[in-house]
């Protein structure tokens, strides 16, 4: 057995180790196409002003969104800037708490579904065979249902506050993960870096979650923030339909719901609550949007 | 003594169109120290062996059970799961085709080292990441320091190889697996690392199955060579006498259709008639008959066995030394 000088003396004759060293790339291309991608950012700063709005509702708005003023149904003035509603409660300070019901039931339901869905997904797609098929076929039966029925259906059953409906939507977008997740998998499983990793004597358990799942995040972001978009309109539709978060506490589909029996002496009490679901609904569009694109390899 | 047997080894992989036989009763031994040259052409069940070695064979593929793979007292065809993984990049390790792939994009090198060590050793990541630094500098990458936190992108084919090399070097495996370690990469750069495996190979003395479909590789760097076709072992022996005295008629082939320096166009370059039979349907004697010009009856009848021939061991009728009538594998030890 040599000793390792000699190897080394060795290497360096045989004009190893000469190989040119390449400068270390940084990373300004992939900056640049972030910083430079206009639906990322204008989506970004939607959902970040939202989010801004919604922490600082009681130092913006200058009446309780549960205070019954002595005049209701008027218009728009300096006094109340978006308007009263029928008993008379400021509509901007209601549309600024709705915010905070609005983005946490979305983020919420969001993160649980994406927890579950890559959960689902990565067993699935890693173990295949029968453990995959007995999976998706479960998926499969809850995607066969309408989405907002089944969620009616599991709110009215068990309840219309905020954990039920986050708990509800964060079950009727896990099929949404799961699949985005288990078809992933399947690529990055047969990748050569995975077999590679495999032949070092890692775990099917580490594979998973060191090897095969940083890989899928990208696609799996993309995915929450659509998700989130849809759980937005989901629980509005829910508030509409009086299954939301109950009142006195202010939601946007609710306070459309209320307007429609007075929409034509009072459109604003419709306009504003719709308007702020758009906002919010486009922005997090925009930033899905703009990370596929970023996040495209083809770009 | 012998620190890996392998004994009819049958790989299958079971697909629409019917069993494919890709490995089909191969027979292989690796000394201690020594390397073993495997050489065939593609599809010959070479890479298919490697992985059927390691356990790396994927559904729909499968080891028939009467195959054995025997590696320090284990038979890896026959032990569980669990058992495998602590042996993997332990004790036997491979190196893959492709640097370009065989590395995870999401973390440096440095990392991917110190997982490979962290998971056969109990030492801390401050200790892992400087025997990582070590390691790198040992398959001759400049500036170890400073590469030990570079991302695979950022490095050439080359020295990605280097890194898969000393990944699976981490734990001064026993038996290194290199499946065409040297096919991605160019001349220049496969002989760096063809050189840098020799000399890892003789300082750590450790065994190295070589996977190779070019000869001049297996002249420099194997002591003993097998030489397959269509999923079996038809030669094996010690390197010289293979390229000085070749037994089986398609060795002799594969030695005539090497290109010599100094060819002019007027003697034209020996090929090797007709196809390898496909997979599916092997033939029912020799599966070289039909490229064969000297074939008996007897080849077309029955499969001759891997049987001492010359300083090795051929499968061939046209060999004298094989009695009539013998049957598969009772000829060797």
């Amino acid at each position: 057995m040599a000793d390792p000088s000699t190897v080394m003396e060795g290497l360096a004759t045989a004009g190893l180790g000469t190989e040119p060293a390449v400068p270390l790339p940084n990373t300004d291309a992939a900056r640049s196409r972030l910083r430079w991608n206009v639906p990322l950012v204008v989506g970004l700063a939607i959902v970040i002003l939202s989010t801004f709005l919604a922490f600082a509702a009681p130092w913006l708005s200058a009446h309780d969104p549960l205070e019954i003023a002595d005049a209701s149904l008027s218009a728009p003035s300096s006094l109340y800037l978006l308007g009263t509603d029928q008993l008379g409660r400021d509509v901007l300070a209601r549309i600024l708490y709705a915010t905070r019901t609005s983005l946490s039931v979305a983020c919420l339901s969001a993160a649980l579904a994406f927890v579950s869905g890559t959960l689902i997904g990565l067993v699935a797609g890693y173990a295949s065979g029968l453990v995959d098929a007995f999976m998706m076929r479960l998926l499969d039966i809850l995607q066969a249902f309408p989405a907002l029925l089944l969620a009616i259906a599991l709110v009215a059953a068990l309840g219309p506050n905020l954990p039920n409906l986050v708990l509800t939507m964060g079950v009727l977008f896990t099929p949404r993960f799961a699949r985005v997740a288990r078809a992933s998998t399947l690529s990055v499983r047969e990748r050569d870096y995975v077999v590679a990793a495999i032949g070092l004597g890692v775990s099917p358990i580490r594979i998973m979650f060191r090897h095969v799942l940083p890989n899928i995040a990208a696609p799996l972001i993309i995915e929450a923030s659509l998700t989130a978009t849809l759980a937005i309109l989901t629980e509005a539709s829910l508030s509409f339909l009086g299954l939301g978060v109950q009142p006195p506490e202010p939601t946007w589909g609710g306070m459309i719901a209320q307007s429609t029996a007075v929409m034509s002496i009072a459109p604003w009490l419709a306009i504003s609550p719709g308007l702020a679901v758009v906002f919010v609904v486009v922005g997090f569009n925009l930033v899905g949007d703009g990370l596929r694109d970023a996040m495209d390899p083809r770009s | 003594m012998s620190l890996l047997r392998v004994e009819n080894l049958r790989t299958y992989f079971d697909t629409r169109a019917g069993v494919m036989k890709a490995v089909d009763g191969v027979d292989l031994e690796v000394r201690e120290g020594r390397t073993l040259g495997i050489v065939g052409e593609s599809g010959s069940g070479k890479s298919v062996t490697a992985l059927s070695i390691m356990r790396l064979i994927e559904k729909p593929g499968r080891i028939l059970p009467d195959s054995h793979i025997f590696f320090e007292g284990n038979d890896l065809a026959a032990i569980p799961e669990r058992e495998l993984e602590s042996l993997r990049g332990n004790r036997i390790s491979m190196v893959f085709q492709e640097p370009m792939t065989s590395l995870n994009p999401v973390y440096t090198v440095g990392d991917q080292i110190i997982e490979a060590i962290r998971l056969h050793r109990r030492v801390s990541v401050q200790q892992a990441r400087d025997r990582a630094v070590e390691l790198l500098r040992l398959v001759g990458i400049p500036s170890p320091e400073r590469r030990v936190d570079a991302f695979p992108h950022q490095m050439s084919g080359g020295m990605r190889q280097r890194v898969m090399i000393a990944m699976a070097l981490a734990c001064e495996p026993k038996l290194l697996i290199a499946d065409e370690p040297t096919t991605a990469l160019d001349v220049t750069i496969q002989a760096q690392i063809l050189e840098l495996l020799r000399q890892l190979r003789d300082e750590l003395s450790m065994a190295v199955v070589l996977i190779t479909h070019d000869l001049g590789v297996v002249a420099e760097m194997c002591d003993d060579v097998a030489v397959m076709y269509a999923g079996q072992v038809v030669e094996r022996g010690p390197v010289e006498s293979i390229f000085s005295d070749p037994q089986h008629p398609y060795t002799e082939a594969l030695l005539r259709s090497i290109p010599l320096l100094g060819m002019t166009k007027a003697e034209p370059l020996t090929v090797i008639p007709g196809m390898v039979p496909s997979a599916l349907h092997w033939p029912t004697g020799c599966r070289f008959v039909a490229r064969c010009k000297n074939a008996l009856d007897r080849c077309h009848r029955e499969p001759p066995p891997l049987a001492r021939s010359g300083s090795g061991y051929a499968a061939c009728w046209l060999r004298e030394s094989i009695p009539e009538g013998s049957q598969h594998g009772a000829a060797h030890r």
